[in-house]
């Protein structure tokens, strides 16, 4: 990645996003805290036991699940296992390089699978088909396509999506019948980055370039917060911290009731 | 949060934690610096039952070369277990959880040093954990950013933080293995003090609006504590150097 070359194009753009900031619009028409346009295809991939694309904005990521059987853990021997890797394929991005995941992509995946998790999305306590001996393991792999800002809220929207129209292969492990993935609650998850004193929801790459701050936050149907993640080197005031999970909270009954409860995703 | 919900309980009638803690205790932190030898800049941390220990080297030449920055050094600080730190043997090196903290205890010590005086170079930073007991993450930060300091390596202000959490559905400060295993939200932070900025700051778990407002709170006030054992650490260090001087 040409760090140099990226910077001087920044260098430009900041004082025009940042000044359309003090003016309270955003480079690309939108208002402080409001997403992109999100469109979502369920069971995009049918060899997948569940999958979702989701494109935000110009962004697309594309999440496949699959179920396996395996042996679970030995401290958690009666729950099925979840499973969160993302990739940053060299398809997605000129700054993104071939090779095993690296910081960011572990970041990313890292903080998907906190928000699944966390929130207890999945019922793993129904994925075990013998006590200490044999679970469902679950494997959410987050695949970006096009990345143009905002990967945390794009992949985290795809997962509960594709792990919701998840089906439990079991007749191909010779368990039984299929069943549909057992699904409890329904994190959401949206991303703010800080530009100058400015916080806007769901960056895009323009923003997301030259933000110095980046908090990301997983809620749930209850208005639970399950997740918080901060990024990148600058910093929050707590004032701004709590204003933002308070923005979270509302956006994610958006997502939740739109796209991951409700039927605007085809 | 990770593990099994058992039947322990976290807090007694009296509100006391089991190692008999109030939900706003701190546990006992000792800090030493100037503790190793080759190193530019070295810190010793004992925060409850954790033993870390941070050294800096540089600011010195980057390798690979293509990491470098013409226009601010570069901070890559690396967050390690030793594979006896754990109850269950931890395979050494890198694994994702330990890839992902060294990220952010990067961005939090990046926040501070004035990096714009050192194009080109790299400072490293490396946090050995070599006893774990829960709080890990800033224990390391805390003696890292004293390590930096040690080194004398410019910065705005010293990099401190604390954890709150939530067990037995009490807010407290400062979990300990047991609580971050069994509890039920996990909340670490970290501040520039003099600003009260947050430079780091995750949560895991289960928690209302006014339980995260809580928490942040706590661990805030907990971190100012720390920031005075840090600074403490730092004086102490030149006092003996000075004593050694005399007697010479």
């Amino acid at each position: 990645m040409s760090k140099f070359t990226e910077s001087v194009v920044s260098e430009i753009k900041r004082d025009y996003i940042q000044k359309l900031l003090s003016q309270g619009s955003r480079i690309d028409g939108r208002s402080q805290n409001d997403f992109r346009k999100i469109e979502v295809i369920k069971n995009f991939i049918p060899r997948a036991d569940g999958s979702a694309l989701v494109k935000l904005g110009n962004t697309q990521v594309l999440v496949g699940v699959k179920i396996e059987t395996g042996e679970p853990f030995p401290d958690t021997p009666n729950t099925g296992v979840l499973s969160t890797n993302a990739e940053l394929v060299p398809l997605a991005s000129p700054t993104f390089e071939a090779g095993p995941p690296g910081e960011e992509a572990i970041e990313l995946a890292r903080v998907v699978d906190r928000g699944i998790r966390e929130s207890k999305a999945i019922d793993l306590e129904r994925l075990v088909i013998k006590e200490g001996e044999l679970v469902w393991i679950v494997f959410v792999d987050i695949h970006v396509l096009d990345y143009d800002g905002n990967l945390f809220d794009a992949s985290a929207l795809g997962s509960i999506i594709a792990l919701k129209n998840s089906t439990v292969p079991a007749s191909r492990f010779g368990q039984g019948e299929d069943f549909p993935l057992p699904i409890r609650h329904y994190p959401a998850t949206t991303t703010f980055a800080k530009i100058g004193d400015k916080i806007v929801l769901d960056p895009n790459l323009d923003e997301e370039n030259i933000a110095h701050s980046r908090l990301t936050i997983t809620t749930d149907e209850n208005g639970k917060i399950n997740a918080i993640q901060k990024g990148l080197e600058g910093t929050f005031t707590k004032d701004e911290i709590l204003n933002t999970i308070k923005v979270s909270i509302e956006s994610g009954k958006y997502l939740r009731n739109t796209f991951i409860l409700g039927d605007d995703s085809k | 949060m990770g593990g099994i919900n058992k039947d322990i309980k976290l807090i007694d009638e009296n509100g006391k934690r089991i190692d008999g803690r109030s939900f706003n205790e701190l546990r006992p932190i000792k800090i030493e610096a100037g503790v190793l030898e080759r190193a530019d800049g070295s810190a010793y941390i004992e925060w409850g039952n954790n033993k870390i220990i941070a050294a800096v080297y540089g600011p010195r030449e980057v390798y690979p070369k293509h990491m470098q920055d013409p226009s601010r050094a570069v901070l890559r600080a690396r967050y390690n277990m030793a594979a006896f730190s754990v109850d269950e043997r931890k395979k050494p090196g890198p694994d994702r959880r330990s890839i992902e903290l060294s990220l952010v205890i990067s961005n939090a010590l990046s926040s501070v040093v004035l990096l714009e005086q050192f194009p080109r170079t790299a400072i490293d930073v490396f946090i050995e954990v070599l006893q774990a007991d829960a709080g890990t993450r800033i224990a390391g930060l805390t003696a890292a950013s004293v390590a930096l300091a040690d080194a004398g390596i410019p910065m705005k202000d010293l990099i401190v933080g604390c954890a709150a959490g939530k067990v037995d559905n009490t807010v407290v400060l400062d979990l300990n293995k047991e609580e971050d295993n069994y509890g039920q939200a996990d909340l670490p932070v970290a501040i520039i003090p003099r600003t009260k900025e947050i430079v780091l700051f995750q949560m895991d778990g289960d928690m209302t609006f006014d339980e995260v407002e809580m928490g942040l709170n706590m661990a805030i006030d907990a971190a100012l504590k720390v920031y005075e054992l840090q600074k403490d650490a730092l004086r102490r260090k030149y006092i003996n150097l000075a004593q050694e001087d005399e007697q010479q």
